[in-house]
């Protein structure tokens, strides 16, 4: 590790990081929002960098006066969303299972979501005792555990999508167990190492923070939270005070890929939501048809598909087809 | 009295944790739903009228106290320590469990809610829940694992002539793991009239805690009447482990009675190895986080939770509450485990020797009696939990041993 000294300048929609003693190349394009909006004038920063396995150099994340979370580093997500709403346009946000029906099937589904218009992948991370999920996702992480999926290849997949992607975001999307299980430290640098940008980890409410989203948050991975009908006005502001990227609004008391959502029942709840935070809120559960995801989608930020896709690739439809009704989604959202 | 900051029964803290052991790993939907409870119960639990119903309702519908009873021929069987037994088998219902539930439906009647839901394992804590539900007048919807549903054929029936709907659950291996799951699922689905009324001391805070106050009734009584019979406090407690509230019940009074040991037992399966045919939690676990606490699981290296197995459906469950995770880290009670093969040797001596059919759950306990006491010098004195009673449990035996039912004709 060594300490490099950086001048920090605008450059297009990124902050660019120029090494004063490195060669050009070593240059490090980050996207700092928090640079973007505040710095003014170029800032010389002193940071670490190491070397990864790869070769290729990351900035240690540790930002000077510990401006290491939303306020710092600007996320892949942060970008997407800063993105699209520069193009007046929702996020489409799907989910598949890792490993369903076999680890290079889903990578090649999730290979061509960009290209079918997902926004952003909520890759899902298959766990034996899945209590938010119906019986859709319950199947796909049965059929993933079955074909011998697990959390490092989970990470393993991200990383190979990540060769050739460096701007869909990643989500890790599950349960605490597996990540536990692996140790806190272990999995964080492993999903930074992998390009992951952030954690939807369904059993993790505000009350048990320090687990994981405030280590996340210091890695500079967004921990993204759900608000739920449940979530009264009292009770909004502690689940929006650590969560960074966005909010993910499940549109009903449920499990996932059960019943509709409704527009009366949802609209309300996200108007209140967007009153009390800046990020984006995207909405989710019970979404199934093209139709559904743009009047979703306009309802907030952006719009979240998973069983219905799940689902057809539980029945054996050959990637191409399951992306093929990606891209009907996709342009929905995006109308 | 015990002294604050040296005692063992001051948890779980403010954030549902016994150690490191405990808290509150639940969706968001149910979080609002959980702290509702927990200021239910927090106001409950210093109220008077409340604690007056439960007692009204322990003495007059339960059956309260249980006896403490002196098994003499066992104990001359067996040559040693003096064994005495805790009699809630002879609870109606046959079991423990009303003990707890009892509580969370007079918490459930003062929340408003008309929907119970439960999840049962060898169905047990289904049928109290159905009995108590039939008496208030509630719906009463009991999830139970379809293979459980098959080997507990009589608490089936019985929970539905108690007016109960009983949901074979078939996902996973169709057993108490999966009937939580499941439980779960509908109370995220229906979360203004249910309330989920959880069976042992696991869980999201405050139900270890809460069900594990509800069930100390048990070690109340013992305390009481071993200083009646004895003029002394016992030497050493035994009780099963399945989620281990029969065992908290017990164990909970006497923590700080320092000379009383504490022996939980859990269940062994075919033994404790490394095929993990067993649920023995602590002996062949590691810590993990399921339904809603941190806990010792039976997990694989991937930390997918493994299914375990027992004979005993009612301990057929890969974690164990989280407050004797914590007992068995710092050391305050020893956990021991038994096979299907000694609980079967057990249940049969019990039914010889003291004319009390014991459910398979306690014959676990009892097994581990057998084991040591012949150790003990006759003035050591052993109070075995015998938390409930066999006749749900005689199919499933008669099948062990060989017997068809068809051939007594």
């Amino acid at each position: 590790m060594s300490k490099h000294s950086f001048i920090i300048d605008h450059h297009g929609g990124a902050a660019v990081f120029l090494c004063t003693q490195c060669e050009p190349e070593a240059q490090l394009y980050v996207h700092a929002r928090h640079f973007l909006d505040n710095a003014l004038a170029p800032l010389q920063v002193v940071m670490d960098i190491r070397d990864n396995s790869d070769g290729r150099q990351a900035i240690e994340r540790s930002l000077p006066n510990d401006r290491t979370d939303r306020e710092g580093m600007m996320t892949r997500i942060d970008d997407k969303f800063a993105t699209l709403q520069a193009a007046g346009k929702k996020a489409f946000v799907t989910y598949i299972m890792a490993g369903d029906t076999d680890y290079d099937t889903s990578l090649e589904v999730m290979r061509g979501l960009p290209a079918a218009g997902v926004d952003v992948i909520e890759l899902g991370l298959p766990f034996t005792d899945p209590v938010a999920d119906g019986q859709t996702i319950q199947l796909a992480g049965q059929r993933a555990l079955d074909a011998g999926q697990t959390l490092k290849k989970t990470l393993a997949m991200a990383k190979t999508f990540r060769e050739d992607d460096t701007t869909t975001p990643i989500v890790i999307m599950g349960y605490y167990n597996p990540i536990y299980s692996m140790g806190v430290d272990k999995f964080l640098t492993a999903a930074v190492d992998a390009g992951v940008d952030g954690l939807i980890i369904v059993d993790l409410p505000p009350e048990e923070d320090a687990e994981l989203c405030l280590p996340a948050k210091e890695v500079g991975i967004n921990f993204i939270r759900l608000a739920t009908p449940t979530t009264d006005a009292k009770r909004l502001p502690k689940v929006i005070e650590n969560t960074s990227g966005f909010i993910y609004y499940v549109s009903m008391n449920g499990i996932t890929g059960t019943a509709t959502a409704q527009v009366n029942a949802v609209a309300p709840e996200v108007t209140r939501i967007k009153q009390a935070t800046d990020l984006p809120v995207v909405i989710g559960f019970g979404v199934k048809t093209p139709e559904a995801a743009k009047t979703f989608a306009d309802l907030g930020d952006g719009v979240v598909v998973g069983s219905a896709i799940v689902e057809r690739i539980g029945r054996g439809d050959a990637p191409a087809d399951v992306l093929a009704f990606v891209k009907t989604l996709a342009d929905a959202a995006h109308s | 009295m015990n002294d604050l900051f040296n005692s063992f029964m001051t948890g779980p803290d403010e954030n549902g944790r016994f150690g490191d052991f405990g808290g509150r790993f639940v969706s968001e939907t149910l979080m609002p739903l959980i702290l509702a409870l927990e200021e239910q119960y927090e106001h409950a639990k210093t109220d008077e009228t409340f604690w007056a119903e439960m007692h009204d309702l322990w003495t007059h519908y339960v059956g309260r106290p249980s006896p403490l009873y002196h098994a003499e021929r066992l104990t001359e069987k067996l040559g040693g320590a003096k064994i005495y037994l805790k009699r809630d088998e002879l609870n109606h219902t046959g079991a423990h469990k009303i003990n707890n539930v009892l509580g969370q439906i007079i918490l459930a009647r003062r929340m408003g809610k008309t929907r119970i839901i439960a999840e049962t394992g060898a169905g047990q804590h289904g049928v109290a829940t159905a009995t108590v539900c039939a008496k208030f007048g509630l719906k009463c919807v009991v999830y139970m694992g379809a293979h459980d549903v098959e080997r507990q054929a009589p608490n089936v029936f019985r929970m539905k002539l108690l007016g109960a709907e009983v949901i074979p659950v078939t996902s996973g291996r169709g057993t108490l793991k999966d009937a939580m799951n499941d439980a779960l699922r509908d109370w995220v689905t229906n979360v203004d009239d249910t309330f989920y009324c959880i069976g042992t001391v696991a869980g999201p805070h405050p139900y270890p805690a809460m069900v594990r106050d509800f069930q100390s009734i048990i070690g109340k009584e013992a305390k009481e009447q071993m200083m009646a019979a004895e003029g002394r406090l016992p030497d050493t407690l035994i009780a099963a482990i399945g989620g281990g509230s029969n065992a908290m019940g017990l164990f909970f009074p006497f923590l700080d009675d320092k000379d009383v040991n504490i022996i939980g037992v859990e269940a062994g399966g075919k033994g404790v190895n490394a095929k993990m045919e067993h649920c023995a939690s602590l002996t062949g676990g590691r810590p993990g986080v399921l339904h809603g606490n941190r806990t010792y699981l039976l997990q694989d290296d991937d930390g997918q939770i493994l299914e375990g197995f027992s004979i005993s459906a009612g301990l057929d469950y890969p974690g164990i509450g989280p407050e004797h995770a914590w007992l068995h880290e710092i050391g305050r009670a020893q956990y021991v485990s038994i096979t299907d093969v000694e609980a079967l040797e057990a249940f049969q001596l019990c039914c010889d020797m003291e004319g009390i059919i014991p459910a398979l759950e306690p014959s676990h306990a009892l097994a581990h009696v057998i084991k040591i006491a012949p150790t003990l010098p006759k003035d050591h004195l052993i109070i075995m939990n015998m938390c409930g009673r066999g006749d749900k449990d005689i199919f499933t035996v008669a099948k062990a041993l060989g017997f068809e039912m068809g051939d007594f004709a």
